[in-house]
């Protein structure tokens, strides 16, 4: 099938009647259709495959250049050195505790927000007044910059002058010193605090979205059973949106891997090291100090860690989803 | 019967609880932020979660009387809008031919921009500064930005679109095509009018992540060329100690987004959830 016109789909009742019509015409135009056909789809792709090719894979491909090479930015990269930025990246200290702080992020937010945000979904998925604001309200942090959000939880979280300080101590709850960013050991659980406020409102959307298409007479159904709601919830409604919370799983694991702008407006990293993450330290390598060769060696790293996960959780997990559908 | 299904459906009085809890942590860092820029900053040290008393104008105006805030709002706009424009014309473009056309190479084609969802931008950064600044020597233009950004934003533009396009009624194009329309005809006056709903969906994303991105716009630009985000970093950094200024600049800054936000709620939702499924 690779006319220019596309014959309608034979299940396809209202375009039948114009099959006989459209035959002649496409014999009519047929001789150069196949060449025609090849120049419009090269007309519609050209402009992406372009844009994609030049900003996303040439600099991707280019990452994985610059890792073999000793390279400070000037002058034509001749200095290869094979496997030996890998070599400095992965025995640096600072790098593998990177790497753990993603991880401890990406799993925290498993554990925390999906239990959380699935809680919150349920029980705003009743009938209760002012539900439309409600959901409006728990989506406002997802819509703000993560750098203006950043900017207004450093406030919140100054030392000595910041609110939360003053409401924690209020009630007797004992602050630190250096402030809980300041911290070495409370810096990246506050980080993750700061993100669960600003991420959770999606989760609880898109699991609200999941829940709206679970059909009522479900839970009528199991009501006149004598199922309670605890029952009903566990046993119909999260079970049907397995789907959008192994997607939502996902994203956000894929969204963990790359954090860099909260991190870097709270902490820029610190304090000593506490909070880096792969994106923040190959940033600080890359444009602070111009080891290009490092940083390309943390980019494939941090590729090849998100593309692990991707496809281990598409084979484990999403595949099941995809099955399904087809 | 009925009177069992009110109990479950209505939430009781902890349900409400639970939902203003919800909405005062949500809504309490914002709230802070605004009311903050309405304080000075001897009210802040004195009492830090309190309301501003008196109100005080002047942090905001001096926010709106700043040279460089309107500067960097016009920077951030006009890359939003050019980043915008590019990945949707580009994407729908794209999303096109691997909807409606048959040929050997749309799955292949297709997997290209699916696998372009899962490339992190923080990997290709350094080359990227390397590329926009040296080989097209864009680096502090409004291009050298919004150009990577579209192409960024293409996979999940595409993403959405193509089952949109996919399930556009056939016979609308087919009628057209017997009337002698060429496809490029038929794809700028029926397929693009009638898949504007989706195309302002990807447009709106779009434009909310390229209003709200950090990390590509701090290595591509500098001075008066610098956008929002970079101004609200720049500013908490640089007036650490004028609390009531910083809060007063971020509270504006949230305001373009917000309304974009409160407009377009619907939109952006059905997209994220689009994205989701699909």
């Amino acid at each position: 099938m690779t006319r220019v016109t596309a014959a309608p789909a034979a299940t396809d009742p209202g375009a039948a009647v114009t099959r006989g019509a459209d035959a002649r015409r496409v014999t009519g135009r047929r001789r150069g259709g196949k060449r025609r056909q090849r120049l419009e789809i090269l007309l519609f792709v050209t402009p992406a495959l372009v844009l994609m090719a030049t900003f996303v894979i040439y600099p991707v491909f280019s990452a994985a250049r610059m890792s073999f090479y000793r390279w400070k930015g000037f002058g034509p990269m001749v200095d290869f050195v094979g496997l030996e930025n890998y070599l400095r990246v992965l025995a640096d200290d600072v790098f593998t505790d990177a790497v753990m702080h993603n991880f401890v992020i990406v799993f925290a937010s498993i554990l925390v927000q999906l239990p959380l945000g699935l809680a919150l979904a349920l029980l705003l998925n009743r009938r209760i007044r002012g539900r439309g604001l409600l959901r409006t309200i728990i989506f406002v942090p997802y819509v703000l910059a993560e750098v203006i959000a950043g900017v207004v939880w450093f406030q919140l979280l100054q030392p000595r002058t910041g609110v939360l300080e003053r409401m924690l101590s209020s009630v007797g709850i004992p602050v630190p010193e250096q402030g809980f960013l300041g911290t070495p050991d409370l810096a990246l659980a506050t980080v993750f605090v700061v993100l669960t406020w600003k991420y959770l409102g999606l989760a609880v959307l898109l699991f609200l979205a999941g829940l709206q298409g679970v059909p009522d007479e479900l839970h009528e159904a199991a009501q006149l059973d004598g199922a309670s709601w605890w029952q009903v919830q566990r046993r119909i409604a999260i079970p049907l949106i397995a789907p959008t919370i192994r997607t939502w799983i996902f994203l956000s694991m894929i969204g963990s891997l790359q954090l860099f702008d909260m991190v870097w407006i709270l902490t820029g990293g610190g304090p000593a090291n506490a909070t880096t993450t792969m994106a923040t330290y190959l940033i600080s390598m890359g444009t602070q100090r111009s080891n290009y060769g490092i940083a390309g060696a943390a980019s494939v790293v941090l590729f090849l860690i998100g593309f692990a996960m991707a496809v281990a959780y598409q084979f484990l997990v999403l595949r099941r989803d995809t099955r399904a559908d087809a | 019967m009925a009177r069992r299904a009110t109990a479950y459906g209505r939430g009781g009085p902890f349900v409400y609880l639970v939902a203003l809890a919800v909405v005062a942590v949500t809504l309490g860092p914002v709230l802070y932020g605004a009311l903050g820029g309405f304080r000075t900053n001897a009210q802040l040290a004195r009492d830090p979660a309190g309301l501003p008393d008196p109100w005080v104008l002047s942090n905001y105006a001096n926010v709106l009387s700043n040279a460089a805030f309107w500067r960097y709002t016009l920077n951030s706009t006009a890359i939003a809008v050019v980043t915008t424009a590019v990945a949707v014309l580009a994407g729908v473009m794209a999303a096109y031919p691997l909807a409606r056309y048959r040929f050997k190479l749309r799955e292949p084609l297709f997997l290209v921009f699916v696998l372009g969802l899962l490339f992190p931008a923080a990997v290709a950064i350094i080359p990227l500064f390397i590329l926009v600044t040296r080989n097209l020597e864009l680096g502090n233009t409004w291009w050298g930005v919004a150009l990577p950004q579209a192409a960024f934003a293409l996979p999940v533009t595409v993403v959405i679109l193509r089952p949109f396009l996919m399930a556009l009624p056939k016979e609308l194009e087919e009628a057209a095509m017997l009337d002698g329309a060429t496809r490029v005809g038929i794809f700028w006056r029926i397929a693009l009018p009638l898949s504007m709903p989706a195309l302002v969906t990807v447009g709106v994303l779009a434009f909310v992540t390229s209003w709200n991105a950090y990390l590509l716009p701090l290595l591509l630009l500098q001075g008066e060329m610098r956008t929002l985000p970079l101004g609200v970093a720049d500013f908490s950094t640089q007036y650490s100690a004028d609390t009531a200024g910083v809060l007063a600049f971020t509270t504006i800054a949230m305001i373009p987004a917000l309304i974009l936000f409160l407009a377009m709620q619907r939109r952006i939702v059905s997209g994220l959830q689009g994205a989701v499924k699909g």
